[in-house]
């Protein structure tokens, strides 16, 4: 039975293979060939010491840590409220926190925009309280705000989804054995919650580090990360192969990223968010 | 008390956080003035002219027909795969789950132009296809990733008494493990579903030069302004999707509060 029912994966081992494996040879292809002459290179991958892409990576992963940093800092005590409170049930709360991924991503983008103005509803608020204005948008901080707002739910749920599992009677162990609530916290709460605040950081980050968009459209046209450089190459100047090398390099800080964070997962069990 | 308010309040304002552009949206969908900044007074107009913008209607077919086949596509490929996965040597399934797991822990930039040089490679003409093929690719992952957690779950004993009671292996599956399974395989189908109408990287660079999906048309309306039409239909969508998932959540509400009784 077993043996037959192996076969219902042939499909997607197809599938994998044509879309998932071969797409990424063929990156790493492009990536050490020339775009003269097809002849092997390292010059694509070495494009990345430009001082405008070392610039650009630079930028990215600085952005990006600080943005995970932010949404991590955000997230696990809203998670915390929301196990304790018990609020309707685990569906409710995807639910909520999925919604307002049914506003096309670009609008609420964009929509940002508005709110940040120099002209805009934040500002407007502002002034009518008297204070002093706030004045990022273009700035590198409009971009931090972007993806915090961007990519803040798929922190909330892996952390609410392993919190909510650990079972009550652990909780309860430990104050009966004299650990105070910090205590519980630091020594069952937080670690029982490893799987699901690295899964958290991981869906952050990488989006975060590779993102064109939010920086294109908040931080206007003078900020550049390397996700703008990559999409440049590939649309307007036609280097593909510069792309596809500068790709490579950006793989590497991903799996460098992911291997460091993976350490402290002990239990490797993983977490998803679904 | 204090302690309940405070984190009311910051339960209120991260909701507030989340939820604030969206409110932007519509009133902006409401806005006599085209521009973004200024609000020109009350409007329908959108509304009714967004409905006689051929380019906004044919960006919303695709953008639905791609959800919608993707969405099906991968819940079909993505179920069977689970089961097979499942019934894998160890060894195997972890080799096959790493490749699962590869276009959602990659950057989406990265899969899309690694998809675009196949498609070119083949010489395979970048239309619809193309898009949905890329959107098929992605979205397996998270059919499997909800598939898997329910197989996990279900006995072999219940489709081994089926067995013993004389269903055949597949009427034991029809009847026994796809209902267990089923939870899972629709939470898997609306994720891809959702991820699908929300895609915006994957398509444009998959995409040829015909095919505009509403990511891809707000994109390219960025530098000059977003036609206020957009705002409209968004704020249509949302709204039915509000109001489809109140249904759901009070039918749900009714039936448990029917079970406990």
């Amino acid at each position: 039975m077993n043996n037959r029912k192996r076969w219902l994966a042939a499909p997607y081992t197809v599938w994998m293979a044509a879309f998932i494996v071969i797409p990424l040879v063929l990156i790493v292809y492009y990536g050490l060939t020339s775009n003269k002459d097809g002849s092997f290179t390292l010059e694509n991958i070495l494009l990345i010491a430009e001082p405008i892409n070392r610039k650009a990576l630079w930028l990215a992963l600085k952005l990006s840590f600080i943005s995970t940093a932010i949404c991590l800092l955000l997230a696990y005590p809203l998670a915390m409220i929301l196990r304790n409170r018990k609020v309707g049930n685990g569906s409710f709360i995807t639910m909520v926190f999925m919604l307002p991924m049914w506003m096309n991503f670009l609008l609420r983008t964009i929509a940002w925009q508005n709110l940040l103005e120099k002209t805009g509803v934040i500002n407007a608020v502002l002034e009518f309280l008297h204070l002093p204005l706030l004045n990022i948008i273009n700035t590198p901080y409009a971009i931090i705000l972007g993806m915090v707002y961007n990519f803040l739910p798929f922190m909330i749920l892996p952390i609410y989804n392993t919190l909510v599992k650990i079972d009550q009677n652990v909780i309860n162990a430990a104050r009966d054995l004299g650990a105070n609530s910090f205590q519980t916290f630091l020594h069952v709460m937080l670690p029982l919650s490893v799987p699901g605040i690295i899964s958290g950081i991981t869906m952050v980050f990488v989006p975060s580090l590779t993102t064109f968009v939010i920086s294109k459209i908040l931080g206007g046209s003078k900020i550049v990360l390397i996700g703008n450089v990559i999409e440049q190459q590939f649309k307007t100047v036609n280097n593909w192969n510069a792309g596809s090398g500068l790709s490579l390099v950006l793989m590497v800080f991903i799996l460098i990223s992911m291997a460091l964070v993976n350490k402290y997962d002990k239990n490797s069990e993983g977490a998803g968010v679904w | 008390m204090v302690k309940k308010w405070c984190s009311n309040f910051y339960i209120g304002l991260m909701i507030f956080f989340l939820y604030a552009p969206i409110l932007v949206l519509v009133v902006l969908s409401f806005n006599k003035s085209k521009s973004r900044s200024k609000w020109g007074g009350f409007t329908l107009q959108w509304y009714e002219r967004l409905f006689s913008d051929e380019e906004i209607i044919s960006a919303l077919t695709n953008t639905l027909l791609i959800a919608l086949l993707s969405a099906l596509i991968a819940t079909l490929i993505g179920t069977l795969a689970a089961i097979g996965i499942n019934s894998m040597k160890s060894g195997t399934r972890t080799l096959m789950m790493t490749i699962t797991n590869i276009p959602m822990l990659n950057a989406e930039i990265v899969t899309g132009i690694s998809l675009m040089l196949v498609f070119v490679a083949v010489n395979f003409a970048r239309g619809f296809a193309s898009v949905l093929i890329g959107h098929i690719t992605f979205n397996i992952p998270y059919v499997i990733l909800s598939v898997m957690p329910k197989l996990r779950q279900t006995s072999r004993v219940t489709y081994e008494a089926a067995r013993d009671l004389g269903a055949s292996s597949f009427m034991a599956f029809v009847k026994v493990v796809l209902p267990d399974l089923f939870p899972g395989i629709f939470s898997g189908f609306l994720l891809s579903f959702t991820m699908s109408m929300d895609d915006f990287v994957i398509t444009h660079f998959t995409r040829g030069a015909s095919v505009h999906t509403l990511s891809t048309k707000i994109y390219a309306e960025v530098r000059k302004g977003v036609k206020p039409e957009m705002y409209a239909l968004s704020t249509l969508l949302f709204a039915s999707v509000l109001i489809l998932l109140v249904i759901i959540n009070r039918r749900d509400a009714h039936q448990e509060k029917l079970r406990k009784e």
